[in-house]
């Protein structure tokens, strides 16, 4: 059967070729748009996974060849794109589309465009580096007079924006907030909502323009406010505390049904809005009198309008019993909020039940007593079938003693204990009740039978609340001390970070002891290597330390979270029992005589409910007061060293990540600043290597230029000239002490120029910082005598902290890249053991030179450490990372991180060879690319295609027949890669051939990205991405991308766009939009 | 709000909706994890489940479950009508909907629930309002091509596969 299927769904795809065909485009539009249904059909018909697999991989076999074909119409790619949505959601990769969804989204008509939108926001995620395609886009929609656009990109930017690109659309964003429609401001104030979640100090400015949008006349645009009130509120409460009385205002309103009927839930007011103001007026009112006066009323008006007619109305209930909770107390609303939990916890609706006894746990945190009213209900959920429930019913038991005995209950839970049908873990959460109970109970026969059974548990996690209850037992006047009768545990005070523990954990870590790793970190680890627990005799060893039996998890206080794999070998050394993770148990007597389960690992997958606080409480102070008593830990223990662990960052040794610490914030700032400094290059389009690779390229161009001189002639002087400037200044700057920065100004000054100041100006590089690192390195001292023989790039100050400074810089020699990095000793010590390794990476081959290792090095001077690198195959950007490390007067050890980017072109060298052999090679390559490319009139001449392409490419020109021309480089080791290329009117025939496949096309891309810089007239095609590529890497084409734009600045009005001056080629800009008042 | 899923009785999913970012790997695995727990709960459990760190909702209407992922401090019950507030505009945009119309139109039905929520927020409560939204966006949409796909996928198979309308189970 199912190969029929197949064997139809293989059909599929040339019936509707024949359709097309034979009927026209009628019925190919029929076709196509049903196909995700016989997609859908298909799917359901199949019976294996199997089948799905090869089904699926088929169709997206399919849809890559359709939206990569150049007469796929944008109607059939927004086909194409629902169908990717639909084969992503089944779990298959379809990331080839994920381009084609940011061009339907730039292109398409506003239903197109609202598919490639979601497409979009389904595809990626904030930090995907193809977003940053879709910027330019948003823009255009968002001055769009059209409702439906300016909604779709409002709604995009809402969901999915990259926050280094908010300052270009915020002014937009912001204007809408006074937009005539509703709708367009309420997606306005979501969109800022999500720019305040992700970059809050970039809509620090727009305060004022929130309070205005809580005032809006529209509900939903006020609704919508509330959301960014509430963030901000939560985080900082006394900032608002001004607006209470606006809060009260609108909740008053809202509760008096004051509203349009439009925004009643099931003729409940606004339900939404309710319960987002009563969320904020119990984070306004906490601990605040005053404050909380203002909102009595109100919340007693909620409390008695909510009519129990529908579910919405218990959750206005419940947010209200948690305010009247969270605020300061007024003992007549505390009354009535805890008599109308009644309604919850009697209803048989078992959700309902779970809010009441949640909501009871918040009661009896201020006062046990009126939880009382509630407790035989309580009592007759432990026999409810849903565990959830049963865990929230036994947080909350023990103090709800009244009416009956402490013994009946203790009976009624043993008996409960006793049943198969519960789980261990309801289990151990019951005898934890009992401990709590046996204080109060008269008689412990009970008692004493349950300690009996179960410190014999199999189950690890019963057999320590058992011990627990043991040793409570038998020190009554200390259990009852603990354990007050009438109390619930809220006066006590909780050492919730455990500090006692510090000085055991450090203990135990010195004796190499594993730091304490998460829970779910153990169980990925554990699912990753199928462990098998393996458990030895316990020894004698640990019996009478109380606390050793904490080994290996109490090392959580020491940057726990980076440990590796370090539960095993912690545990191995301390020679004794093998558990997972941490439920350990043993007595003072020592050794339990019992084998063990495997129980503990499941019951731990279960999270601890929040609620139970109280039972924690008391875990907590049984910890701290009984630190004499042997204690295993539970699962409140664990929850507590987690929290400990993120209290204790900090206090770990040096290697660790201190926040605190001054030698960390160091490491940090760098970290920081070398991340600005890839997205920077990211961002600016590897400004410094394109001005780089010019500079070099024109030295380059000084031993070359007399070989076709003649052809330049006609050129005009304009060029050669500046390339004369250019070596100039590298002449004499890269050899005196002018930073890079300053030349790339100055060449910004020169006249219009071709290469060299591209897009300095189009990303406001931080200039400034840029000259200071620079200037701090002397570069006359640094380089190395090799560098006057080859061609270099500038010196990069790669990192620095205020001992060193290393900076990096490439000598282009013949048969490799030689990378240096000269570390310079600014500090007036001199530094030991100086170390300087680089990372292995996946594309290249690094070699040390011989002298790299320089142990010492003085005060103020520098010295240099030499790799060379191999490409070992070709891609167009990859990066080479790290560090440096060094001893500072035999005391610490500093070390620093650093990467530098390297591009294909660094391994690309001239390949001088004759015009026969080129023959020769050409024929026998059998990869080749062609691409034909327009030029602009005044750049057709042959010429300056060749100048660029020889300055850029490093190409070799070999011959110059005509308006043909050959040119050749090779791929370092030794991969030739040849280039015929013919100038014919305003078209450039490029045609790459080579021994390597990927070579040409990478070349290609190069070329273009050449002729891009060149022609202002031509349109920039948006580069299809491999996933592969490095994110630099695409952040290149994505200016290529803005290139395609026009300047506003002299052009239309509003600019907002980047684009590329028609006046002076070459020239970038972004003009960022400015408010329009 | 932090994600939403809506998967089917049998475990496949109809729709998911990410409102923090994830990797595709941690999306399949938390999908994946969710699915499982939530089918294997039986109709008189509560709609809630502590998972991690965070809370689960869920909800089931005929065939297909709402599953939505909350924080510590977000009110159940709430999120609870947002599921049903949601399956009543997608009732009346589909009329009387059921699991065939998410199937075979999942991108109105994404479209609708980006008019409703946005950015993992409750966007507008008003039920007119929504539509509304939708309708202004649907409005150059060639009416044709939505019914007829309905009637040409949808009808046949409707009875095979879907159960019906989707009716709400009540609580």
């Amino acid at each position: 059967m199912s190969d029929i299927v197949e064997k139809t769904l293989t059909a599929l795809p040339g019936l509707f070729l024949q359709n097309q065909s034979a009927t026209g485009p009628a019925a190919a539009k029929a076709s196509f748009s049903s196909r995700l249904g016989g997609l859908v059909r298909g799917i359901t018909a199949l019976t294996s996974k199997h089948e799905e697999e090869k089904l699926i991989q088929q169709e997206l076999n399919n849809l890559k060849a359709t939206v990569s074909a150049p007469n796929t119409t944008l109607k059939m790619m927004k086909e194409c794109m629902v169908r990717l949505i639909y084969c992503e959601m089944l779990g298959y990769d379809a990331s080839f589309g994920y381009i084609h969804a940011i061009k339907l989204a730039q292109q398409g008509n506003l239903l197109e465009k609202r598919v490639g939108y979601l497409a979009v926001s389904l595809f990626l995620h904030e930090s995907h580096e193809l977003l940053l395609l879709l910027v330019n886009t948003v823009v255009k929609d968002l001055q769009s007079t059209n409702l439906v656009e300016v909604c779709m990109a409002l709604t995009i930017v809402s969901q999915i924006f990259p926050r280094e690109m908010i300052p270009a659309v915020l002014p937009l964003v912001e204007d809408k907030l006074q937009h005539s429609k509703e709708i367009i401001r309420r997606k306005a104030v979501l969109a800022l909502y999500k720019f305040y979640l992700i970059a809050p100090n970039q809509v620090q400015h727009i305060h004022i323009k929130f309070r205005k949008a809580l005032c809006d006349r529209d509900v939903g645009v006020m609704a919508a406010s509330l959301h960014i009130y509430l963030k901000m509120i939560k985080e900082n409460s006394s900032a608002y505390k001004d607006l209470t009385g606006s809060f009260v205002t609108i909740l008053k309103q809202v509760v008096g049904g004051k509203l349009p009927a439009d925004f009643n839930y099931h003729s409940v007011p606004a339900p939404w809005l309710q319960i987002q103001l009563l969320r904020i007026l119990g984070l306004l009112g906490k601990d605040d009198q005053r404050t909380s006066e203002l909102m009595y009323d109100v919340l007693d008006e909620s409390l008695r309008r909510a009519e129990l007619n529908h579910n919405v109305t218990y959750a206005i209930l419940f947010e209200c019993v948690h305010t009247v909770y969270s605020i300061y107390p007024k003992s007549e609303l505390l009354e009535k909020a805890a008599k109308c939990i009644g309604k919850f916890v009697l209803s048989p609706k078992i959700n309902l039940k779970y809010l009441g006894l949640k909501a009871l746990t918040y009661v009896i945190q201020q006062d046990p007593t009126l939880a009382l009213q509630h407790q035989m209900t309580i009592i007759e959920c432990l026999d409810h079938p849903d565990p959830i429930i049963k865990r929230e019913v036994l947080g909350e038991y023990s103090y709800l003693l009244g009416k009956e005995t402490g013994e009946e209950v203790i009976t009624k839970l043993y008996k409960l204990l006793t049943s198969d049908s519960i789980s261990s873990e309801t289990k151990a959460w019951i005898i934890a009740a009992v401990t709590k109970l046996t204080p109060q109970a008269h008689s412990s026969n009970i008692v004493e039978r349950l300690i009996q059974e179960f410190t014999t548990s199999l189950d690890t996690c019963l057999r320590q609340h058992a011990f627990e209850l043991k040793h409570l037992h038998e020190n009554v006047k200390f259990m009852k001390g603990l354990l007050p009768v009438d109390k619930s545990c809220e006066d006590m005070v909780v050492d919730a970070s455990l500090s006692f523990l510090d000085g055991f954990v450090a203990e135990e870590l010195s004796q190499g002891a594993a730091p304490y790793k998460p829970h779910h970190q153990r169980q990925e680890e554990k699912l990753s290597q199928e462990k098998v627990l393996s458990f030895e005799p316990y020894g004698l060893s640990f019996s009478s330390s109380g606390f050793s039996g904490r080994q290996s998890p109490a090392g959580i206080s020491l940057g726990s979270d980076i440990s590796g794999n370090s539960t095993d070998t912690g545990l191995k050394e301390t020679n004794s029992l093998k558990l997972e993770g941490i439920k350990k148990l043993w007595g003072k007597e020592g050794y339990l005589p019992k084998k063990e389960s495997k129980t503990g690992d499941e019951t731990e997958a279960l999270p601890v409910p929040q609620e139970n606080i109280i039972m924690e409480n008391v875990d907590q102070i049984i910890t701290k007061k009984d630190q004499s008593q042997v204690l295993t830990q539970s699962k409140e223990e664990k929850e507590k060293q987690l929290l400990a662990s993120s209290l204790f960052v900090g206090l770990g040794s040096e290697s660790t990540i201190n926040l605190l610490g001054k030698a960390d914030t160091l490491s940090h700032k760098f970290r920081r600043k070398s991340k600005v400094k890839e997205t920077k290059s990211g961002q600016t389009t590897t400004a410094q290597n394109m001005t780089r690779s010019s500079f070099s390229s024109s030295s380059n161009v000084t031993y070359e230029e007399d070989y076709y001189l003649d052809n330049l002639q006609d050129r005009g002087d304009k060029e050669v000239k500046k390339f004369s400037l250019n070596s100039e200044l590298l002449d004499s700057e890269s050899l005196t002490e002018l930073p890079l920065v300053e030349k790339i100004s100055n060449c910004r000054l020169s006249t219009p120029s071709l290469f060299a100041d591209n897009n300095m100006e189009v990303f406001h590089p931080p200039q400034s910082t840029a000259a200071s690192l620079a200037n701090e390195i002397s570069l006359a001292s640094s380089l190395l005598e090799e560098t006057t023989e080859h061609m270099h790039s500038d010196l990069m100050e790669v990192c620095n902290n205020e001992t060193i400074s290393v900076s990096s810089y490439k000598i282009w020699k013949d048969e490799c890249l030689l990378m240096v990095w000269s570390v310079f000793n600014k500090s007036a010590s001199e530094l030991k053991s100086a170390n300087l390794e680089i990372a292995p990476a996946e594309n290249f081959k690094i070699t040390e030179q011989p002298g790299c290792c320089l142990p010492v090095i003085e005060a103020e001077s520098t010295k240099n450490f030499q790799y060379s690198v191999q490409m070992e195959k070709p891609f167009t950007e990859g990066n080479l990372s790290g560090f440096i490390n060094y001893q500072v007067m035999d005391t610490h050890s500093v070390q620093l991180e650093f990467s530098v980017n390297l591009s294909l072109l660094d391994f690309i060298r001239p390949l001088k060879i004759s015009t026969e052999d080129f023959g020769k090679l050409w024929l026998s390559f059998a990869n080749d690319v062609k691409q034909n490319v327009k030029m602009s009139e005044s750049q057709a001449a042959l010429p300056s295609t060749l100048k660029a392409l020889q300055q850029e490419l490093r190409l070799h020109v070999v011959d110059i027949i005509g308006n043909e021309g050959l040119l050749a480089c090779q791929l370092l080791p030794s991969i030739p890669c040849l280039l015929h290329f013919r100038v014919h009117g305003d078209m450039l025939a490029l045609w790459f051939r080579s021994s390597c496949s990927t070579l040409p096309d990478y070349l290609l891309y190069q070329c273009q990205k050449v002729r891009a810089w060149i022609d202002p007239q031509v349109p920039v095609p948006i580069p299809c991405f491999h996933p592969g590529l490095t994110r630099a890497f695409k952040a290149e084409c994505f200016v290529s991308v803005f290139l395609s734009s026009r300047c506003k600045k002299h052009g239309k009005s509003g600019g907002d766009l980047v684009s590329k001056d028609s006046e002076s080629p070459g020239h970038l800009c972004i003009v960022y939009p400015k408010t329009q008042n | 709000m932090q994600f939403m899923l809506l998967f089917s009785r049998q475990g496949k999913l109809r729709l998911q909706k990410w409102y923090v970012p994830l990797s595709d790997k941690e999306k399949k695995k938390i999908t994946r994890e969710l699915v499982q727990t939530v089918l294997a709960r039986k109709p008189k459990m509560c709609s809630f489940l502590e998972w991690r760190d965070l809370k689960i909702v869920y909800k089931r209407y005929a065939s297909l479950y709402f599953c939505c992922a909350i924080e510590d401090q977000d009110n159940e019950l709430i999120t609870l009508e947002i599921i049903h507030r949601y399956v009543e505009l997608l009732d009346k945009y589909f009329g009387s909907v059921c699991e065939l119309d998410i199937i075979f139109n999942f991108e109105k039905a994404y479209f609708i629930l980006d008019e409703f929520l946005l950015g993992g927020e409750v966007q507008e409560t008003s039920k007119k309002n929504v539509l509304k939204a939708i309708e202004q966006a649907d409005l150059l949409q060639e009416k044709t091509e939505h019914v007829s796909a309905r009637v040409s996928l949808g009808v046949r198979k409707r009875t095979r596969i879907c159960a019906g309308v989707l009716t709400c189970i009540k609580m």
